[in-house]
């Protein structure tokens, strides 16, 4: 994300200023999916804005209308029921950091929050629009998928519930449909013996991850049982990867040697080479991230 | 007739800095410009634009927020605390104070952000490890790269809070 302050000079023209749009706040829920069914393409949804007002400003993007959603009851709230834990569309990062409810039962979340931004950013960006947005850097997206969880998706036509695995379809893109909106996100509460691991690179704090890793891993004693193991920041999305997963079931811990897993990791992991990080760089990045996100499970046993 | 299409002008009613706020704003125009073209308050500075540098830094119901990157139309409702009111009610006072005495202020340009977001944070009550305050600055930069001294005003304007909490 470059602006080039010398272009803005020379042509005596404010590039970081939004295009024109019309701004709308909606009343309630059956609202908001008017005003989407309304003026379909042209309708973006705004909640925390923290992604997509940095894109207007740089003009990447020129909705004509956004429809504010930041007030609607109906996406906001937290809740547990028979072993599900529904967290609303617009529950905040900051949030996620501080929920009693998140930090007992889904950590992961609460770990990767941390890394999201600065305060000011967790402060307002939320969970549905991490989602929405679906940087294939970010770690929500990452998150969702390693735990299990499902989107319930609505609309003037009614909801419907996708997995958080079928949702991610590349770059930016997801399952949602013209005129649709994330409502909230069910996650499965992990089995008792399930720990959450997470880890990621970045040039700087609060930058989007070089790479990273969301992790749910069973073990018993020293040894890992099971895992799931999700990369972001390697390919267009969150990434399941099936084979490492496979690979380090049933590794002694602490995972001293990467042989066992490096090949899989390349087998699941096939990222491009991209300005200043090359391919080769990433997989090293991923093969040393496991590792630390597998030794880092035998510490919180430990304490 | 209900709205559908919604309006290149918003009517909005807030709290500013404790002072009740009606206008009529662009939608298009982000909260720090508001701030600074339609009311003059440019005690909040704007410096990328892209809510990367921490500049243009208030409060929104006392949480600290990126102003470029929120619209003036979503304060509606609320209520926005920026560098003036809080300095103009003194609740600023111990941490210019404290600044000022580390020189921790040297150009100014990143200081309004700053103050705030460390307002933030020792308005929790809560003692906080040099750490911790170079964790929660994190997202404000000073190009001065006059760190050191901004931790060290916040770390002295903590001790002294928390002291004092437990003394009375």
């Amino acid at each position: 994300m470059l602006f080039d302050s010398t272009l803005s000079l020379k042509h005596n023209v404010q590039i970081m200023k939004a295009r024109n749009f019309r701004y709308i706040r909606p009343d309630s829920l059956q609202h908001a999916y008017r005003i989407l069914e309304e003026n379909g393409g042209d309708a973006v949804p705004i909640a925390g804005g923290q992604s997509l007002l940095a894109g207007l400003n740089m003009r990447l993007s020129a909705p004509k209308l956004l429809v504010d959603i930041g007030g609607l009851k109906e996406l906001a709230g937290q809740s547990q029921r028979d072993g599900t834990i529904r967290l609303g569309a617009l529950t905040r990062h900051g949030e996620l950091l501080q929920s009693d409810l998140v930090r007992k039962q889904l950590p992961l979340l609460a770990q990767a929050a941390a890394h999201i931004g600065h305060v000011a950013i967790r402060n307002r960006g939320t969970l549905g629009g991490s989602l929405a947005y679906a940087d294939p850097a970010a770690e929500l997206p990452a998150c969702s998928v390693a735990l299990r969880a499902t989107l319930v998706l609505g609309s003037a036509a009614g909801e419907r519930e996708v997995k958080a695995e079928d949702f991610f379809k590349g770059l930016f893109e997801t399952d949602l449909r013209p005129g649709e909106l994330i409502v909230a996100v069910k996650f499965p509460a992990p089995q008792a013996n399930t720990t959450a691991g997470f880890a990621e690179l970045a040039r700087r704090r609060g930058d989007f991850a070089l790479v990273g890793l969301a992790a749910m891993v069973s073990a018993r004693r020293d040894r890992i049982e099971g895992a799931r193991l999700v990369y972001f920041g390697c390919v267009d999305r969150a990434k399941v990867a099936a084979s490492v997963s496979v690979a380090v079931s049933g590794l002694a811990m602490p995972v001293l040697d990467t042989a066992a897993f490096e090949r899989e990791i390349r087998q699941d992991l096939t990222p491009d080479d991209t300005p200043g990080l090359r391919a080769e760089t990433k997989l090293h990045m991923a093969t040393v991230l496991t590792r630390r996100v597998l030794n880092s499970l035998v510490m919180q046993a430990a304490s | 007739m209900t709205d559908l299409v919604g309006h290149e002008d918003v009517d909005i009613e807030a709290t500013l800095n404790g002072k009740p706020l009606k206008r009529r704003v662009k939608a298009r125009q982000h909260l720090a410009d508001f701030l600074r073209q339609e009311l003059e308050l440019t005690g909040t500075h704007l410096g990328c634009e892209h809510g990367i540098c921490g500049a243009c830094t208030v409060l929104i119901d006392g949480r600290s927020v990126r102003s470029c990157l929120t619209l003036a139309a979503q304060i509606s409702g609320k209520s926005v605390d920026t560098i003036e009111g809080l300095s103009q009610s003194g609740r600023l006072a111990d941490l210019q104070k404290a600044f000022i005495e580390r020189n921790a202020a040297q150009c100014g340009f990143c200081s309004s952000g700053m103050l705030l977001t460390a307002y933030e944070l020792v308005s929790t009550g809560e003692a906080a490890s040099r750490a911790e305050i170079r964790e929660y600055l994190s997202g404000n930069m000073c190009r001065c790269t006059g760190y050191h001294a901004i931790i060290d005003a916040v770390e002295a304007v903590i001790a002294a809070r928390t002291a004092g909490a437990r003394q009375s």
